[in-house]
């Protein structure tokens, strides 16, 4: 049964692969980061080391995670934060709308969310007459036009400065035009730092929550993150629940390997550790603090012992960046909040293997991304697993969607495939066709016709190596 | 207020999470990779400065007896209005005690921020903070605010000045975590901070000066004798 | 490696080699004899199960896969002229037959697995001596070889040894070329843009010849050199290093 609302990742791709200008910047873009990681780790031994610690500290979370979450909670409660659950993004943006409609906000200053993303919270709050706005420069100029991110840790990383400083000059008040970087950015502190000073609540994702000392952990270069969450008087924190772990030296390892993974960085300008609203005696941050742990399929995930793995992700964004395919399609083309690889099989996980069955297959399995995975996930064979599920239904399996994608043309296809490949005197009956009429192969036939948009037809050899073998008497019993 | 679908969406998610049950054992962790970093304190401090200075951090060097003259002499050079400082900190009642009349104003942040947020954000030309210490490997600058130094010292105003003793830095952010003992006890808000502030959100060109200061002037105490 | 050196082996062709490169297999075998090991063919080799493996169609991998491993009962190495193909059969067999009947079998079997060119260096050394004329050539490394297989730079090192050939390398050697078995024919548009960046990479670097492990990859980065009628030809590794080696 075919799912009826499939997205293809073909067509999007496609239609990428088009545009010259976005290929160029990602080629550009994705050269660079994947230099900067390197930079970062000369000794291959000290690399592997640190991997493997930083998949031992994430394997263990998710082992003990129901614990650690409890841990979590009651010390953040103990803190002053207020802490809520979401199983859906419906619910979480309901909280999050509760919550600032309890103190009568009407604008939302943001630090950088994937979460609130997953979320689509800015147009809800918006649809409920709440202003969301971002503040992470990149954030910034893609909410200008209008556009989601194309990058988890780079949003506009598809866009030139030319474009920019276009959308700047016409966007922003009193703004001239200009593509000098410097300039840019000072614009943009400028219009934002207003924002800062006037928003009734600002929000943020957590890089790390930390369950020892109910500590929530942001990564930042910019600053916004430390203004959107000690200058407005609320601040709303949004993380997925995998994202605890156990102590804070824990976070340390991780720390180091995320930022240099991300953006070939040892350290970030920040690490902001918020444990408390503003304490007795304290003369600035927020009065309120809430946290808000959101599900959203990622229990589902934790059940099967091999896809768990897909919750290790610390968002680096190294998959992304070393990935031939996101290189040339860029973020857009996936058309999920998360793009490369991580987005491949989180997805498809999150929405669905048979409506994203396409996704699933927009892979070569090259392997890239498990290379530089900092946490050692393994994607590709994830995305074996994944192919299984959109065309299976194995018992014990509570994959989203699993079975949808099947449909009886491969069944048949494979099914034969299997009665000749595994009958030899079969297979010696078609390979004997193959390399006696294998150059009348139609071009145009379907599948063929997929090879030969840009290649020739391959031609079989006159004689088999079996054929061959037979003949000069290679074979032994 | 009660929260309905929130308490119910509690006991759903972890009662889902245990359901799946625990499988395999706890992986070991082998943190040698993290104990490779280990210096003299004259390295430390070299690796530390080394390592800001690479992401446009300033550096003033000082003795015990002369870094509040250090950081006069600085604020003279820059012309600077005023500097925030915090008069209920040890450093900051030692500038204040030194702080000769005339030239840049000191500002003390004594009383809540709500009194004067608008001055803040757009008269204050530099603020005056403290540190816990500070990280060899990466570079960076360890701050503990509370009442005496508050968070928005900074990170508001343009120019942030950090006063750092080199008997203070740590190998790296692992083990200064567990020489501050962090992992027992953390104050409503503590941080690291590497530089000025920065992005390379438009493409890929580091710009500096975003939203936290354009400008960090790390005061170095040498007091390693 | 001191472990006494293995005197007879088994040869797994592959369906590529078999159908699109039979002389590539023969290079291969060549190889091995000449390097004074006994070369062992069993007949009704078909295919490793890899594409029906990576469609999720497992049960039909399994049904081809038991077929290929009952063709190598005794305890002698397998070699594979793919790295591919190597990488499934040692690397993903086992994921693949987890669970099952005959699980230990086929591990056994998996073990005993090499690609060809990590056999020639890492297990026999063999000694190369060029017979050949000057020669420039870049090499392609297939992403199973160096990912699943761990290859680091065996083919690069057989290369080397043959003193009037130049490697010229390739700016991205270690970029997918586009292949990826069903992907080619599944994701046409996005296989077909990674193909073409392969070609134009390998003609930039002047070389006369693209080499690689893996037939898929010289199956894909041919055709499209030869859409763009270009005058660099490909060639499997083994059949480059048999003709450069072996007296007429």
């Amino acid at each position: 049964m075919h799912a009826e609302t499939e997205v293809l990742f073909r067509d999007s791709a496609a239609q990428a692969l088009l545009d010259p200008q976005l290929r160029a910047n990602f080629r550009r873009a994705m050269d660079g980061l994947m230099a900067k990681r390197k930079a970062q780790f000369p000794e291959p031994q000290d690399l592997q080391d640190l991997r493997d610690l930083s998949t031992a500290i994430r394997s263990r979370s998710l082992l003990a995670l129901p614990e650690l979450l409890e841990q979590f909670e009651a010390n953040c409660i103990k803190n002053g934060i207020k802490v809520h659950w979401a199983e859906t993004c419906e619910q979480a943006n309901e909280l999050v709308l509760g919550i600032l409609n309890a103190k009568g906000a009407k604008t939302l200053v943001k630090g950088k969310s994937m979460v609130s993303e997953e979320m689509h919270l800015n147009a809800f709050l918006e649809k409920h007459g709440i202003e969301a706005l971002e503040s992470d420069l990149g954030e910034y100029i893609i909410q200008l036009d209008g556009e989601t991110p194309s990058h988890i840790i780079m949003p506009a990383i598809h866009k030139n400065k030319d474009q920019i400083a276009r959308q700047f000059s016409q966007k922003i008040k009193d703004a001239k035009y200009t593509e000098d970087v410097d300039e840019l950015t000072a614009m943009a502190r400028k219009v934002l730092r207003q924002k800062f000073l006037d928003a009734d609540a600002g929000l943020s994702g957590v890089n790390f929550a930390v369950a020892e000392t109910g500590t929530l952990c942001l990564v930042e270069n910019e600053g916004n993150g430390r203004m959107s969450t000690h200058v407005p008087p609320l601040h709303i924190a949004v993380m997925g629940l995998e994202k605890v772990v156990a102590r804070l030296e824990d976070v340390a390892p991780l720390y180091a390997i995320l930022t240099r993974s991300a953006t070939g960085q040892a350290v970030s300008t920040y690490f902001n550790l918020i444990t408390a609203p503003r304490g007795a005696g304290e003369k600035d941050g927020p009065q309120e603090v809430h946290l808000i742990i959101l599900d959203n399929g990622r229990s589902r995930i934790y059940a099967d012992p091999q896809l768990r793995a897909t919750l290790r992700c610390i968002r680096c964004g190294a998959c992304m960046n070393h990935c031939p395919v996101y290189t040339r399609v860029g973020g857009h083309a996936y058309e999920a909040v998360y793009p490369g690889p991580i987005g491949k099989i989180l997805t498809p996980q999150m929405e669905g293997v048979g409506v994203r069955h396409d996704l699933i297959h927009g892979s070569s399995l090259c392997g890239a991304c498990a290379e530089v995975c900092p946490v050692e996930i393994p994607i590709p064979e994830i995305l074996v697993r994944l192919r299984r599920e959109a065309t299976h239904e194995d018992a014990g399996s509570n994959v989203e969607g699993r079975g949808t994608g099947r449909t009886t043309t491969e069944d048949w296809a494979w099914r034969l495939w299997a009665g000749v490949l595994k009958r030899p005197g079969l297979y010696r009956v078609a390979s004997w066709f193959a390399t006696r009429f294998g150059k009348a192969l139609p071009a145009g036939a379907p599948l063929i016709k997929n090879w030969t948009r840009t290649r020739t037809t391959p031609v079989p050899a006159r004689r088999s190596l079996s054929e061959r073998m037979r003949a000069e008497g290679g074979r032994h019993d | 207020m009660t929260n309905r679908p929130a308490t119910d969406a509690r006991t759903a998610i972890l009662g889902r999470l245990r359901a799946a049950g625990e499988t395999g054992p706890l992986p070991s962790l082998d943190t040698a990779v993290l104990e490779r970093c280990h210096w003299g304190a004259a390295e430390r401090m070299d690796r530390l400065r080394k390592g800001m200075e690479a992401v446009h951090t300033e550096f003033l060097t000082a003795s015990p007896d002369d870094w509040t003259q250090v950081v006069r002499d600085f604020c003279d050079r820059e012309g600077l209005k005023n500097l925030l400082y915090g008069p209920g900190s040890e450093a900051g009642a030692d500038l204040a005690a030194s702080w000769a009349p005339g030239g840049t104003q000191l500002m003390p942040y004594d009383r809540p921020v709500e009194a004067f947020k608008d001055e803040l954000f757009t008269g204050v030309d530099a603020g005056f903070t403290s540190t816990v210490g500070g990280v060899a490997e990466t570079g960076g600058l360890l701050l503990m605010p509370d009442a005496a130094e508050p968070r928005l010292m900074s990170l508001v105003p343009p120019v942030h000045i950090a006063l750092l003793r080199a008997s203070t830095i740590q190998d790296s952010f692992w083990s200064a975590v567990k020489a501050l003992g962090w992992g027992r006890s953390l104050p409503p808000n503590a941080l690291m901070i590497s530089g000025p502030s920065k992005t390379a959100d438009i493409e890929q060109t580091l710009a500096y000066g975003v939203h936290g200061p354009k400008r960090l002037i790390v005061v170095l105490v040498d007091d390693l004798n | 490696m001191n472990a006494p050196k293995p005197k007879k082996v088994y040869f797994y062709g592959t369906c590529l080699v078999d159908l699109f490169f039979p002389d590539a297999g023969m290079a291969g075998i060549q190889l091995l004899r000449q390097a004074g090991v006994e070369v062992v063919f069993p007949d009704g080799q078909t295919c490793c199960g890899q594409p029906a493996f990576n469609c999720g169609y497992w049960e039909e991998a399994r049904d081809v896969a038991r077929t290929q491993v009952a063709l190598f009962p005794e305890d002698l190495p397998v070699i594979l002229p793919s790295g591919s193909c190597a990488g499934m059969m040692k690397v993903h067999y086992p994921e693949l037959f987890h669970g099952q009947s005959d699980e230990a079998k086929v591990s056994a079997f998996s073990a005993r697995v090499y690609e060809l060119t990590q056999f020639l260096v890492d297990v026999l050394d063999v000694k190369l001596q060029d017979l050949g004329e000057p020669v420039k050539v870049t090499w392609h490394s297939s992403c199973h070889a160096v990912r699943d297989l761990g290859l680091k730079g065996e083919p690069q090192s057989l290369i080397g040894q043959l003193t009037n050939v130049e490697l010229a390398p390739l700016a991205r050697t270690h970029e997918c070329c586009g292949f990826g078995g069903t992907f080619s024919v599944r994701q046409p548009e996005i296989s077909g843009a990674m193909s073409c960046d392969k070609a134009a990479d390998a003609e930039a670097t002047g070389a006369s010849i693209l080499l690689s492990t893996d037939g898929g990859c010289l199956l894909n980065v041919n055709g499209t050199l030869e859409a763009k009628r270009s005058p660099l030809r490909v060639q499997h590794i083994a059949e480059f290093l048999w003709e450069r080696t072996h007296a007429r």
